[in-house]
């Protein structure tokens, strides 16, 4: 069935890339992402119910530059599995295809995402105290 | 080599599995419960931002919280499973090394979940 030179179909790197297939395929990154952050929640939970000592010492690790850093992407990332994940639900409803509505609900995910990753971190540097 | 058999042979039992369905069903359904589950759980952690190991023991402690965690994690593990299942049949092309990665990445989530459960119940009932 296979043969070498067979015509193929321009393939990903030719085209431009647009707000409808990047947000496609963070929707995967995102979603790796988070089930990577799943198991990182999950070894925080063991430590939790390990004692006072090895939750201190995940807690500095989530306290640390790298914690926080890693933290923020998960944030992000959740906003966004969650925003567009969403949008996929009215999709599968049979809502939302026009071209127009695909652009409008692409950039709100887009904006809403990113504002909820903001105001996440925020409340929880005003909950440590800092400001 | 020649296949003899007839074009109707060959194609019987090349169909769709019909399991499909579940699973399409089943990552609408657990998406439907991620997402006030979801919500209020980043409210629980933005809440305890810093708090030491008192303060989280008690808040995952409390009846409620440790209900909505299990049902929580169960479908966020349930979802992530039906996910990397989806993304490892789009990209593996051999037959057998899809199949051992998707049941190695099934196993995988069952087992994260199942230390989440015990370490909860271990928070619940033993702290």
């Amino acid at each position: 069935m296979l043969s070498a030179n067979r015509p193929l179909s321009p393939h990903l790197q030719i085209y431009k890339p647009q707000l409808t297939s990047v947000l496609s395929i963070l929707h995967r990154f995102t979603g790796l992402g988070l089930t990577l952050g799943a198991a990182v929640l999950v070894a925080w939970l063991i430590a939790a119910a390990h004692g006072a000592a090895a939750f201190d010492y995940a807690q500095s690790m989530a306290g640390a530059w790298y914690g926080r850093l890693l933290l923020f992407l998960w944030a992000f990332a959740l906003f966004f599995h969650l925003c567009n994940g969403i949008r996929h639900l009215f999709w599968d409803a049979g809502f939302g295809f026009e071209l127009k509505t695909v652009y409008l609900s692409g950039w709100t995910v887009v904006i809403v995402s990113a504002l909820l990753t903001l105001g996440s971190f925020i409340a929880g540097y005003w909950y440590l105290g800092a400001f | 080599m020649s296949d003899t058999r007839s074009a109707l042979a060959r194609t019987r039992g090349q169909g769709a599995a019909k399991e499909g369905l579940r699973h399409w069903w089943g990552q609408r359904v657990t998406a439907l419960l991620l997402i006030p589950l979801v919500i209020w759980f980043v409210i629980g952690l933005v809440i305890h931002t810093g708090a030491d190991h008192a303060a989280v023991t008690d808040w995952l402690s409390g009846p409620v919280t440790y209900g909505l965690m299990l049902v929580l994690l169960g479908a966020a593990f349930w979802h992530g499973a039906l996910g990397l299942q989806a993304v490892i049949e789009d990209y593996i092309a051999g037959e057998w090394q899809k199949l051992s990665l998707v049941l190695l990445s099934r196993l995988v989530c069952l087992g994260l979940f199942v230390a989440a459960y015990v370490s909860l119940t271990i928070i619940a009932f033993a702290g």
